[in-house]
């Protein structure tokens, strides 16, 4: 499913993130897999996703320059599609 | 992080892992010397329980403090894990705590009972050792009746409804040809197929000779691996095979390809000592000891050894090396045990610049320790071939020296 700036993301409950020198570490303690997230900023992303308003909203939070939006929702897309951040369901 | 050396930024992973990181990914913790088997490749020489293993109580203290470090999982092994009597209470105790659990076990046991409440079990999963495809070759090596034992607990797991738990293979002269048959094998019980590579280590430093893949068996190895390597696990343990890609790298093997030791991987061996890896249990690479030196975290962010791990290696004879960058000379235990410098090639190079050194026979620094059993094992192993055993240094052969 493509990350749309607009939308409602947060990390997947089954995931933890451990922060490391160059990202951080992402686990999945049900489908048993590592992931790396190689900046720090998308890090801070990531974290901020769950009580952001939409994608938009954690890309601002983190200080993610406009010309980079792009690059970053991406990034996301790929943590998207191995379930390392899932859609909010609306409460 | 306390780190020796500066870190660059951003770049490829496998130079930040290089670094080393806050905690290990790969953090094998063996429970018990204890081993209800005697297989002649043991990579640990298990057999006798130590007397000085680690309490209970010890060992949840280590899990809390995986726990605080966010180890999100562990690899326990052993000797045989499920004969230490507490092995089941630990389990539940590290995944009550978010610590995730791989354990290895030669399967005798595995009961239905167990094998349910596995299943039932979120965090934990299974790696059943086997060893040959057949029972005439995995007997051989693992002992007698080990072949029926890991098919019953593969069953059991089957029945029980666990997926994917993995079936576990040492790579060895007499299974290449079976590579097929094990993934047909682990296809059967819905079981994913680990590949690992046999290391001289423990026991396996005295059967090496005679167990270790040949020059022709390494390429079939990989070209099978190239085939399938989306279908098996390997542990990253095949990196120095890389080298039979092209230069630029394309042929590399899925995985880091970098020796992790101290870096991303390390051992707690059952008494609390901390190596650098598993297959390096030897003093040289002993980073200290859990009830002397502070703890898992101090000794993993601050050991010498691990600070030296994680500066900047020299590849020496291996950095003109055209295969240099996918195979980075190999494997530093495997090096390490049968007497090779740390900077040269791996004993397996398959371009082969390791064969001048081995053929002058350098002098193996041996175990610095041994927990084998010393009686007559019930169904130990019967070699299919003759080992002979080599002496695994010049004082072994001594008249002066007893035992
Ligand atoms: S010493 Fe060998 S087995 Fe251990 S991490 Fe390095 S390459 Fe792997
Ligand atoms: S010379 Fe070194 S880097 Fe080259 S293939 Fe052999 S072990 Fe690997």
């Amino acid at each position: 499913m493509p990350v749309l700036p607009g939308a409602a993301w947060e990390l997947s409950p089954s995931v933890s993130l451990r922060p490391e020198p160059f990202g951080a570490l992402a686990y999945d303690f049900v489908t048993r897999k590592l992931s790396f997230l190689k900046s720090p900023t998308l890090v801070d992303v990531v974290r901020r996703l769950g009580d952001a308003a939409d994608v938009e909203d954690a890309l601002l939070g983190a200080g993610v320059p406009a010309a980079e939006r792009d690059r970053y929702v991406a990034a996301l897309g790929t943590l998207a599609a191995s379930g390392i951040i899932r859609e909010r369901q609306a409460a | 992080m306390t780190i020796g050396v500066e870190r660059p930024q951003g770049g490829r992973l496998v130079d930040q892992f290089e670094y080393g990181l806050d905690a290990p990914i790969c953090l094998t913790w063996e429970l018990t010397y204890a081993c209800n088997l005697a297989c002649v490749h043991c990579l640990s020489s298990s057999g006798r329980r130590d007397p000085r293993e680690l309490s209970t109580d010890e060992c949840k203290a280590l899990v809390d403090e995986f726990e605080r470090m966010q180890v999100f999982y562990v690899n326990i092994g052993g000797g045989e894990p499920t004969v230490r009597p507490d092995f089941w209470e630990l389990l539940d105790y590290a995944v009550a705590h978010h610590v995730g659990v791989k354990f290895s076990t030669n399967g005798f046991r595995i009961t239905p009972e167990r094998a349910e409440r596995l299943a039932a079990t979120d965090y934990v999963d299974v790696q059943i050792s086997l060893d040959g495809a057949t029972a005439a070759v995995n007997d051989a090596v693992r002992g007698q009746g080990t072949y029926d034992a890991a098919l019953r607990a593969m069953a059991n797991l089957r029945a029980a409804g666990m997926k994917d738990f993995k079936l576990s293979v040492v790579c060895t002269r007499h299974n290449i040809g079976q590579l097929d048959e094990f993934k047909a094998i682990a296809d059967t019980y819905g079981a994913q197929l680990r590949l690992t590579r046999l290391r001289p280590s423990g026991r396996g430093a005295d059967v090496w000779d005679e167990l270790h893949p040949l020059p022709h068996q390494q390429r079939e190895l990989y070209d099978w691996l190239v085939a399938n390597g989306d279908q098996v696990l390997t542990g990253d343990s095949f990196f120095h095979l890389s080298a039979y890609g092209p230069a630029d790298g394309s042929g590399a093997l899925p995985g880091l390809n970098l020796c992790g030791a101290g870096r991303v991987v390390c051992l707690v061996d059952p008494v609390g000592d901390v190596y650098a890896c598993p297959f390096a249990i030897h003093d040289q690479f002993l980073a200290g000891n859990l009830r002397e030196d502070g703890g898992f975290d101090t000794i993993w962010k601050t050991a010498p050894l691990f600070l030296d791990l994680r500066s900047p290696q020299t590849g020496g004879a291996c950095t003109s090396c055209s295969a240099y960058d996918s195979c980075r000379g190999g494997c530093m235990a495997a090096k390490f045990f049968t007497g090779l410098p740390l900077d040269g090639p791996d004993p397996e190079c398959v371009k082969g610049n390791s064969e001048g050194t081995l053929a002058r026979d350098p002098e193996r620094p041996g175990s610095s320790q041994d927990h084998s059993h010393t009686g007559t094992v019930r169904n130990a192993p019967v070699p299919l071939t003759l080992l002979r055993t080599r002496p695994v240094s010049a004082c072994d052969e001594s008249p002066l020296v007893a035992g």
